[in-house]
């Protein structure tokens, strides 16, 4: 299993577009991957469950992914992250 | 007379019928089936036929409102296709043998339930997606068309609020307004508004009743007021009010197709600005007579490893073949300072934007610049395309360019593969350097571009970044001015020409210097090319 955490600073947060970026990019990938923040967890291939996390702005969000993919898949979703939240 | 005030989100006036947007109740009943298996497949199928539909309206507001605006839509798609929204319907239709349609409504209410419950207003909205997407799925299964809505005559679309499909379906030719009772500036109806430019008032409340429905209203978009039955006194103003903004609306529209020629007859070509490719609509729309600066960055931010030779050259390819013989000037890669891109792996540095980046990192790592060259030269055989190189300091740097550029020819000369040989090539000026020896610099390339928002950092010694330095960041410093005229007077004297494509470029309070100067084109951003015209065709040079 392989993490990173990442703080939201998009102002909105972690708003419909970039939820559904995300889950676009967590597709791509066959690892669990999962969401971590205020003291929620979600499937990060999974839209309505991300979106009701309520991430905010300066919300600190760890990102863990799970399977034979799982170094390319933190790789990849920290760079999305930086680009896009 | 009945005056509301809400939220404007457009500022323009209309006048007309309120219409209030009625929705077909839908009755959703439940019954009990006994093959629940087929149920299930029902509902698989009528999912998949309403995310279908949705990708048609996808394609839709592609068109109307740009990708951007459109994404909403994709956004539906994936909710459909959501595991828990999914295994929800799927569950409930197992376990109570219920139909379809049933575990849908029930699934719309907890998840729109579970969105209302939040405590940000924005996601509270999403409630509406929600039900937005359920809605359509139920009309599926039930056989039924999703509500389209027709009018004889152009209406102001009242309602409490619209969901993203209802807006999109519209017919925008009988649209002459919004007035909505809820709904917040992030709200679909709110953001689509402003992209057809169509005035709208949201937030009215409950004394926005439904019983205005067909009376006459105005539409204030800039205070964000309605008028319901106005009187006299309001008509007249308002329609003096809307006189002085079509006049103009009007004025901008008549500068499509005109020539960038002042009073006495200089003229300038006036170009866009673009930084992906998708932004090439906006630059035909607004009328640019090319792209004066087209920033190739989004290959490599939007990448995850290094853009392919393929995937850069389709790129470029399709927007000299979109423009049609304009001039698209491509800017190689500027990488480096403010825009990262992780798989570069870029050391920290001290003072990043007098570091390692732009032309620098093509001219140490040339297997990353070659690749973007191939590209390049490959795709100019498909139209106007030149090539601009960034943050150039010295002849030097040019020769290597020219060199590598021979390589990259010998090499493709030798697979055989279709190139442009005489591709039209120019440098950023962007450094007092630069600008400095502007006479030598003039010898080697065919143009000039001036990047002034670099040019006033590096001139000025002040951190674009820095907030705390806006007291002393003086963008029309006499020394920028100077530089961009030194770099003129030096590319004429070789008979090549100059461009302005930083911010300094659309401020027409310099424009006539820029004219006085010799500048021969100006590279914006789409928006403003049709006021920068304005602008010229104002002015008198000699």
């Amino acid at each position: 299993m392989k993490e990173f955490k990442y703080v939201i600073k998009d102002e909105l947060g972690l708003h419909a577009r970039p939820a559904g970026l995300l889950v676009k990019e967590a597709a791509k990938f066959q690892s669990n991957i999962k969401l971590e923040a205020n003291g929620k967890s979600g499937d990060a291939k999974r839209i309505l469950g991300i979106m009701s996390m309520g991430i905010k702005k300066d919300c600190e969000v760890t990102v863990t992914a799970d399977g034979n993919d799982e170094a390319e898949a933190v790789h990849a979703l920290e760079v999305f992250f930086k680009e896009n939240l | 007379m009945v005056v509301l005030t809400g939220k404007s989100v457009f500022n323009d006036v209309c006048m007309g019928k309120l219409s209030f947007y009625k929705r077909n109740e839908r009755v959703i009943k439940r019954y009990k089936v006994e093959d629940t298996e087929a149920e299930t497949k029902r509902f698989e199928s009528a999912k998949a036929s309403a995310i279908e539909q949705l990708g048609g309206l996808y394609q839709k507001a592609l068109q109307d409102v740009g990708e951007a605006n459109a994404a909403i839509f994709e956004i539906h798609q994936m909710m459909l296709e959501d595991l828990d929204y999914c295994e929800s319907i799927i569950n409930i239709i197992t376990s109570q043998q219920v139909n379809a349609e049933y575990a849908v409504g029930v699934t719309a209410d907890n998840f729109s339930a579970m969105f209302e419950a939040m405590d940000d207003a924005y996601m509270q909205g999403r409630a509406a997606d929600v039900r937005d997407v359920s809605e359509r799925l139920i009309a599926v299964l039930s056989g039924q068309d999703v509500d389209q809505k027709t009018y004889n005559e152009p209406v102001i679309i009242a309602a409490d609020d619209l969901v993203p499909s209802e807006t999109i379906q519209l017919d925008k030719s009988k649209v002459l307004g919004f007035a909505m009772q809820f709904g917040s500036a992030n709200s679909h109806t709110a953001i689509l508004a402003r992209s057809m430019g169509i005035p709208a008032v949201i937030g009215l409340g409950e004394d926005f009743l439904e019983s205005f429905d067909g009376q006459e209203a105005i539409i204030d978009g800039f205070t964000g007021t309605v008028y319901i039955e106005p009187d006299e006194k309001t008509k007249r103003e308002m329609e003096q009010k809307k006189k002085e903004v079509e006049q103009k609306k009007e004025l901008l529209s008549k500068l499509k197709g005109k020539e960038n020629i002042t009073l006495d007859g200089r003229k300038v070509n006036i170009f866009a600005n673009i930084g992906n490719p998708s932004d090439v609509g906006s630059v035909l729309t607004n009328d640019a007579g090319g792209i004066g600066l087209f920033r190739s960055e989004f290959l490599y931010l939007e990448n995850e490893d290094f853009p392919t030779e393929e995937q850069q050259f389709l790129a470029y390819k399709q927007v000299a073949e979109t423009m049609a013989g304009k001039k698209v000037i491509i800017r190689t890669l500027d990488i480096g300072a403010d825009k990262q891109a992780e798989y570069f792996h870029l050391d920290k540095e001290e003072n990043p934007a007098l570091g390692y980046r732009a032309i620098r990192i093509c001219l140490t790592r040339t297997e990353i610049f070659k690749t973007q060259l191939r590209a390049l030269y490959r795709a100019a055989v498909f139209g106007n395309i030149s090539i601009m190189f960034p943050m150039i300091t010295s002849v030097e740097e040019i020769k290597n360019i020219n060199k590598i550029v021979a390589e990259v020819k010998n090499e493709l000369e030798q697979e055989g593969i279709p190139y442009k040989k005489e591709v039209e090539t120019g440098i950023m000026i962007e450094t007092p350097a630069a600008a400095l020896v502007s006479d030598e610099l003039a010898k080697e390339v065919d143009f000039f571009s001036v990047g002034t928002n670099d040019l006033t950092q590096y001139t000025l010694a002040i951190d674009r970044q820095n907030q705390k330095l806006e007291p002393f960041y003086n963008p029309h410093h006499k020394a920028i001015l100077k530089l961009i005229k030194m770099a003129a007077d030096n590319a004429h004297k070789e008979g090549k020409w100059i461009g302005i494509c930083g911010e300094l470029g659309a401020d027409t309070s310099l424009t006539e210097e820029f004219l006085r100067i010799g500048i021969d084109e100006l590279s914006v951003s789409p928006s403003m090319i049709l006021e920068l015209r304005k602008k010229v065709r104002e002015l008198k040079i000699d």
